[in-house]
């Protein structure tokens, strides 16, 4: 069993009548990259500040790195370091001295801040803009730093509230490949909350999908797809050069195939449902036939589909709760 | 402070050193540098520095063309004492320095607090410095002692400047009274900015926008100011009887009564316990009958005896700044940090 460094029981927050989080729980582990993903307005934040006892849970309890988040929230904060979804900084001092401060503020040793300072600045790349005031850096600059203002204090965990919030596609490949290189090196663990499925595709190990202040399905983005799509979860499209009368006679043969579920059939265009994959098997046997066979396409479920069946069946539960 | 017996006990000073050192470290020490770093560097402070010069400045001005007379008044019990009347005397065209303060330390306040805590809000930056491992009544009193430390050097070097350009213009020995009262009137100066900072900390906090605080802060000092007084006089006047059907201790109630809700105004307070101490003549802040005032000697009090006439001034200025900042606290404490 691995060790859970984040253990969310039954965390829950009300903001009056309204359940930001309802009843969550979570573990996340030790030196792993996980994804939190939701839309807007899901809870996310609220999850995180419970996570740093920013903000109080109604109900459940929320240790980090073995600390009661609520009840000993200075602990956790030596532990984890947090960025802010709009991260700011002291627009009067450089990258350089607000990164001092944080420093001092964690109670680094006067003698290692520099040296220190210099390190993550390296790290991140900011080496050459560290005397630059930061009221002139760009948006993808900041977030650096705000990573940078992270590591400084060497911590075990780190929480990025949307880290790839506003940047640029190139900024965003970058900074979340420094994040996966960071975690591996360093054995950190990472959450990191977003809404963009392919930046969290990219660089989690675990995902988890929340939505309205649930949690509605964790895991790899493998295993959420067969949880999502259960036994249906192969979908093969094949395209034929001639349109296929109806009814078709090599239908029933197919139906016959243990691993086929359903047959669509649509102009030239046969869509198989199969429990397996059998996509191979399939070509071979319409070729066999003399059918032409001008495409294929398998369909593969990513964080898109997962996320876009989250959706539909959220929306069709809220628009049942309105009749 | 470094006593003689710890130079002879090496062991001593080193821990007191590494106390210092940790105290120097600490988080709160860390916040209040920062915080006064970034006051003395500001444009607002540099500002608020050169009205204040320039008041003390024009007082001083006017208090000195006006000083011979005012020495030479034999009739004036408190004529003796020169540095009090340096800072009391005037000829009327402008108001002295203390009644100037009595405006301008509430702005001094407002200023330096209205935007404490919800400008790093709106910046983004409170979110990041509560994630660090500070609690957060250390940002909270580092914002409200980092700008008391400010406006405490600042009025100090004030004084200072005065009572040591008095010694050389005049020659004039000071009396030890005169230097208590004046160290007085500082102390008490600066409780008076310390209430207007911690409301106006506390406005920072309740209020997103720094211009709805201010406005706030301002709207308040205004209206204890100006408004106030008004309001008293009106609502009284409405259910005052006719002075002359009253007798003379029913007018000693009512005058009493209004008093009282005048001295629920801070600047009240504050112009009442500083005119005491710089004028050692004054004995009594209320009416005074003809029988409390046979056979008295028209003389100075003694320092104590001015410092236990305004106590309860004092001791109600400090209780309003505890309490605001005690509100500050129970509104910062357990709120959101969300940027």
């Amino acid at each position: 069993m691995k060790d859970s460094i984040i253990q969310l029981n039954g965390l829950t927050k009300n903001y009056g009548s309204r359940k930001a989080v309802d009843d969550l729980t979570l573990d996340v582990y030790k030196g792993e990259i996980f994804g939190l993903l939701g839309p807007n307005g899901a809870g996310k934040t609220t999850t995180i500040l419970m996570m740093l006892g920013l903000t109080d849970p109604t109900s459940g309890t929320a240790f980090v790195c073995g600390y009661n988040a609520t009840s000993s929230p200075i602990k956790v904060k030596k532990k984890v370091g947090y960025m802010p979804d709009s991260v700011g900084f002291y627009d009067n001092m450089t990258a350089l001295e607000n990164l001092v401060y944080i420093g001092r503020l964690n109670g680094l040793p006067e003698n290692e801040l520099k040296t220190r300072s210099a390190e993550v600045l390296e790290i991140v790349g900011l080496t050459a803009d560290s005397d630059k005031k930061t009221a002139a850096f760009s948006r993808g600059m900041k977030q650096r730093l705000g990573l940078a203002d992270v590591l400084i204090k060497n911590p075990d965990v780190i929480i990025l509230d949307e880290p790839t919030l506003g940047i640029d596609p190139t900024g965003v490949r970058e900074f979340l490949a420094l994040i996966r290189q960071l975690s591996r090196q360093q054995g950190l663990t990472v959450l990191l909350s977003s809404h963009h499925l392919h930046h969290v595709q990219q660089v989690c190990d675990r995902v988890g999908i929340f939505v309205n202040g649930k949690l509605l399905a964790q895991g790899n983005v493998g295993a959420l797809s067969s949880q999502v799509f259960d036994t249906d979860s192969y979908v093969t499209t094949i395209r034929i050069a001639q349109p296929i009368q109806r009814p078709w006679l090599l239908e029933p043969t197919l139906q016959a195939w243990e691993a086929i579920n359903q047959i669509t059939i649509n102009k030239n265009e046969l869509e198989f449902t199969c429990n397996h994959d059998v996509t191979a098997s399939l070509v071979r046997f319409l070729v066999e036939k003399g059918y032409d066979v001008i495409g294929v396409n398998q369909k593969n479920y990513g964080l898109d589909d997962i996320y876009q069946k989250y959706f539909e069946s959220n929306s069709t539960e809220n628009t049942s709760y309105e009749k | 402070m470094i006593s003689i017996k710890n130079i002879l006990n090496p062991t001593a000073l080193k821990i007191q050193a590494m106390k210092s050192k940790s105290v120097a470290t600490g988080p709160f020490g860390v916040i209040v540098h920062k915080e006064i770093t970034d006051h003395i560097r500001s444009w607002r402070f540099a500002i608020l520095i050169a009205l204040i010069v320039l008041t003390f400045i024009a007082a001083m001005y006017v208090s000195l063309t006006n000083i011979k007379s005012a020495i030479g008044n034999a009739k004036d019990p408190d004529h003796l004492f020169l540095y009090l009347k340096l800072l009391t005397t005037t000829d009327n065209s402008i108001p002295p320095f203390h009644v100037f303060l009595s405006f301008l330390a509430p702005l001094l306040g407002i200023s330096l607090g209205f935007d404490a805590i919800n400008s790093e809000q709106n910046s983004g930056t409170l979110a990041r410095l509560m994630a660090q491992p500070i609690y957060r009544d250390n940002l909270l009193l580092a914002k409200f002692v980092s700008a008391l430390v400010m406006v405490s050097s600042l009025f100090l070097a004030l004084a200072l400047l005065m009572i040591g350009s008095g010694l050389i213009l005049t020659g004039v020995r000071m009396e030890p009274q005169e230097l208590l009262r004046i160290l007085g009137f500082i102390v008490i100066t600066i409780a008076y900015v310390a209430f207007w900072l911690s409301l106006s900390i506390m406005l920072s906090i309740l209020f997103k926008q720094a211009a709805t605080s201010a406005l706030t802060a301002i709207g308040i000092w205004l209206f204890f100011t100006i408004f106030y007084q008004i309001i008293i006089n009106l609502v009284i006047k409405s259910f005052l009887p006719d002075p002359a059907y009253l007798t003379p201790a029913e007018i000693i109630s009512y005058n009493d009564l209004i008093l009282n809700l005048q001295r629920i105004a801070p600047n009240q307070l504050y112009s009442d316990t500083v005119t005491t101490l710089l004028m050692p003549s004054i004995r009594s802040l209320g009416p005074v009958t003809m029988e409390q005032m046979a056979g008295a000697i028209p003389a100075p009090l003694p320092f104590k005896e001015s410092v236990m006439l305004v106590w309860p001034q004092v001791s109600g200025l400090m209780a309003s700044t505890v309490g605001c900042f005690a509100l500050a606290y129970y509104f910062f404490m357990r709120r959101e940090i969300r940027s």
